[in-house]
């Protein structure tokens, strides 16, 4: 692996959002993806935070950077459509409607979390909100979204389900499998590539030949390039994508470009060995939480204290959240052996 | 016992398997390293950090992430002159190269009336404890022990890791190295001069004459440390590392139980069906007539590794739950 070559964080695809002014609808919905990419961003903070000072047992693989993808795509979906996320999942959990406190005590392995404590940051589960759940093979969900997507068109219920990865997944045989069946029985499926250009430690020009998109129109699905810094480009490509797949015109691959602020996990520091820190500097001036504020100010359809002031009550609501969690019981030891079989 | 009478060299686990797969590149140039950030990153556990820059991309290589690919390409490369050796970064993986290693790897040589050969190495991880949760904690080992054709290696200490890894890469059939990640920093002392040790060769690791503890990989330290309680109540525990799973040094752990008399097995894989049951059989086979008691096992719980620390604790067998076993195979209160 050399050492990567700086690259240029202006995303590579096309896809500029309509200049249209916004609507109050529309407000109300940037505002709302923005709140979401700040409660990811601040959950995240605080998760190294309790990995720093070792309250958290394991490791965490932090999305900082990438919020603009989940909550873009999330948004786009409705409460009872299907994801499936990654081991760097926490993002996807939250867009999907999650609550920080109960996602914090299943971090911590408490009684309290998600998955009762037993799955932990990189199999967090929410059901209830369509989540199909995190997962720590690298591409072991594209046939769980396949599937759930043909659930879906089997039962006649209209949901999509949106199959998250990095573009890391793409050496994984399972993806071309299921994107082949995916376009040959025209599921509703979406598959949404998060390429933040490593696989761990390793930049994708040494792990990926020929070009990402064309993986998936090979199977003849559309596919779409996007800047995953962009939440309005996002949405606006999720949007497109999520109608295609409910009106039956099956699968599609959209590729989202971006980059992970942190390490590959929160133990990750020293990281020059592999990537520029040059290169980490620059992607930050993109950054998507920023993007989008610079937006609604300079369109004025929102005011700096309106943020502000969202900024302020999810971080006190992440405070809150993180102290419920740090006091919540551990799991009776008599659950070790309960929910091996349904 | 093999335990070395080196120069007082004190090394870890992981620089005993570096220094091993060294002196392997070094010896023989058609050995070569592949897998996910096995390179400038020296895999996830940073155990071969720095062998790239002695022996270049062309042999230390990343990889992208595919393991069937990597995996089946070893295969093939091994058939026609190298001596891969393949790292699988989580034995949890295991799963997605199953059959490139049961059905490929594994039968090739016996399908082809003996004029095929595969000899590569299979590097891969195990052990819970880690708080890594149910898709990265699990000990697989006993899966490849169960199929014809293929070796499995499964050391306790660094001095057996290095000599078991030159043997296996040096062998002529697929072997499975399997490395407990929580064993990695363990110190040991390893001698300068090169050794090897042969598969399929046993290491009373501690002898004793009231029980047999015949144990693998981490659970050889856990067994240690449960012998050392057990003395302080005057019980004397006897040690056995069978250090392979295949080919299996029968003669050994039945000698001991025949000392003995009583006889524990302990093993970090799932109880049921597995390492446990195999090496248990054989020694109630071997020994039965000298048997005080039942062989015993020990294994991980029956069920997914859980995330929680306080869950994840109660799936292993640990020093005081040997000990307790123990005593009680040894009729003490
Ligand atoms: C099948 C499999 N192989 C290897 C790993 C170890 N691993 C965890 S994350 C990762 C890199 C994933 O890269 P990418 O898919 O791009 O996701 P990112 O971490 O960049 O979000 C690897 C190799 C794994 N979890 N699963
Ligand atoms: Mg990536």
């Amino acid at each position: 692996m050399a050492k990567a070559k700086s690259s240029k964080p202006a995303g590579k695809g096309a896809g500029k959002p309509a200049g249209k002014p916004a609507g109050k609808e529309d407000v109300e919905d940037l505002l709302q993806m923005y709140e979401q990419m700040v409660r990811i961003r601040e959950f995240e903070d605080k998760v190294n935070e309790l990995y720093t000072s070792a309250k958290m047992p394991g490791l965490a693989h932090l999305y900082i950077g990438e919020e603009a993808i989940a909550v873009g795509v999330c948004e786009a979906l409705n409460s009872d459509d299907y994801i499936t996320s990654t081991h760097r999942g926490h993002g996807h959990c939250i867009a999907k409607g999650a609550a920080v406190d109960i996602m914090f005590a299943e971090l911590l392995g408490k009684a309290a979390g998600y998955c009762g404590g037993k799955g932990g940051s990189m199999h967090i589960a929410d059901q209830a909100n369509g989540n199909l759940g995190a997962n720590a093979i690298v591409g072991g969900s594209a046939g769980i979204a396949a599937g759930a997507a043909f659930s879906a068109k089997r039962l006649g219920t209209g949901q999509v389900a949106v199959c998250f990865f990095g573009e890391g997944a793409l050496g994984q045989g399972l993806l071309y499998e299921t994107m082949n069946m995916a376009q040959l029985w025209k599921l509703p499926v979406i598959f949404v590539c998060e390429n933040n250009m490593y696989n761990e430690y390793t930049h994708y020009n040494e792990t990926a030949a020929g070009t990402l998109a064309g993986r998936a129109e090979a199977f003849g699905i559309h596919t779409e390039e996007i800047d995953g810094q962009d939440i309005r480009v996002v949405n606006e490509a999720a949007k497109r994508l999520v109608e295609r797949a409910r009106k039956g015109e099956g699968p599609s691959f959209l590729i989202c470009n971006t980059y992970r602020y942190h390490g590959h996990h929160v133990g990750d520091i020293d990281r020059a060995y592999y990537r520029p820190k040059e290169e980490e500097l620059e992607w930050q001036q993109r950054d998507p939480i920023t993007i989008l504020a610079d937006w609604i100010i300079g369109q004025k359809l929102s005011d700096q204290s309106v943020l502000d002031h969202i900024q302020a009550d999810v971080r006190s609501e992440v405070a809150r959240g993180a102290e419920f969690a740090l006091n919540a019981p551990y799991p009776d030891p008599s659950e070790v052996d309960t929910n091996v079989y349904a | 016992m093999s335990t070395p009478n080196g120069n007082g060299r004190v090394i870890t686990m992981g620089q005993a398997i570096k220094e091993a797969l060294a002196e392997e590149l070094r010896r023989d140039p058609t050995v070569y390293v592949m897998g996910e950030d096995v390179a400038e990153a020296g895999t996830a556990f940073k155990v071969l950090k720095g062998l790239v820059d002695e022996f270049g991309p062309e042999r230390v290589i990343d990889s992208p992430i595919s393991e069937p690919g990597i995996t089946g390409l070893g295969v093939g490369a091994a058939m026609t002159g190298m001596r891969p050796v393949v790292d699988i970064m989580f034995g949890d993986f295991s799963t997605l190269i199953m059959d490139q290693m049961v059905n490929q790897a594994a039968k090739i040589h016996y399908m082809s009336g003996g004029k095929l050969k595969v000899p590569m190495v299979l590097r891969t991880t195990m052990g819970a404890t880690r708080r890594s949760a149910a898709q990265h904690s699990q000990s697989l080992h006993a899966w490849f022990s169960h199929v014809p054709g293929i070796k499995v290696v499964i050391p306790s200490t660094p001095y057996d890791a290095k000599g078991l890894l030159k043997s296996a890469i040096r062998d002529e059939n697929p072997v499975v190295f399997f490395e407990d990640k929580m064993m990695y920093q363990l110190k040991g002392e390893v001698p300068e001069e090169e050794y090897i040790i042969p598969l399929g060769v046993a290491d009373v690791k501690r002898e004793g004459t009231d029980v047999t503890i015949v144990a693998t990989s981490s659970m050889v330290q856990v067994s240690l440390a449960a012998a050392d309680k057990l003395a302080e109540i005057g019980i004397s525990a006897e040690i056995v590392d069978p250090r392979c799973t295949f080919p299996l040094d029968k003669d050994t752990l039945i000698n001991s139980a025949k000392k003995t008399s009583r006889v524990i097995v302990v093993d970090e894989g799932y109880e049921r069906y597995g390492v446990t049951a195999e090496l248990a059989s054989v020694i109630a086979d071997g020994a039965f007539y000298y048997l005080d008691a039942p062989v015993k096992r020990m294994g991980a719980m029956d069920v997914p590794i859980p995330f929680s620390p306080v869950l994840e604790d109660l799936t292993v067998p640990t020093p005081d739950t040997v000990f307790e076993m123990a005593k009680a195979l040894c009729g003490a209160n």
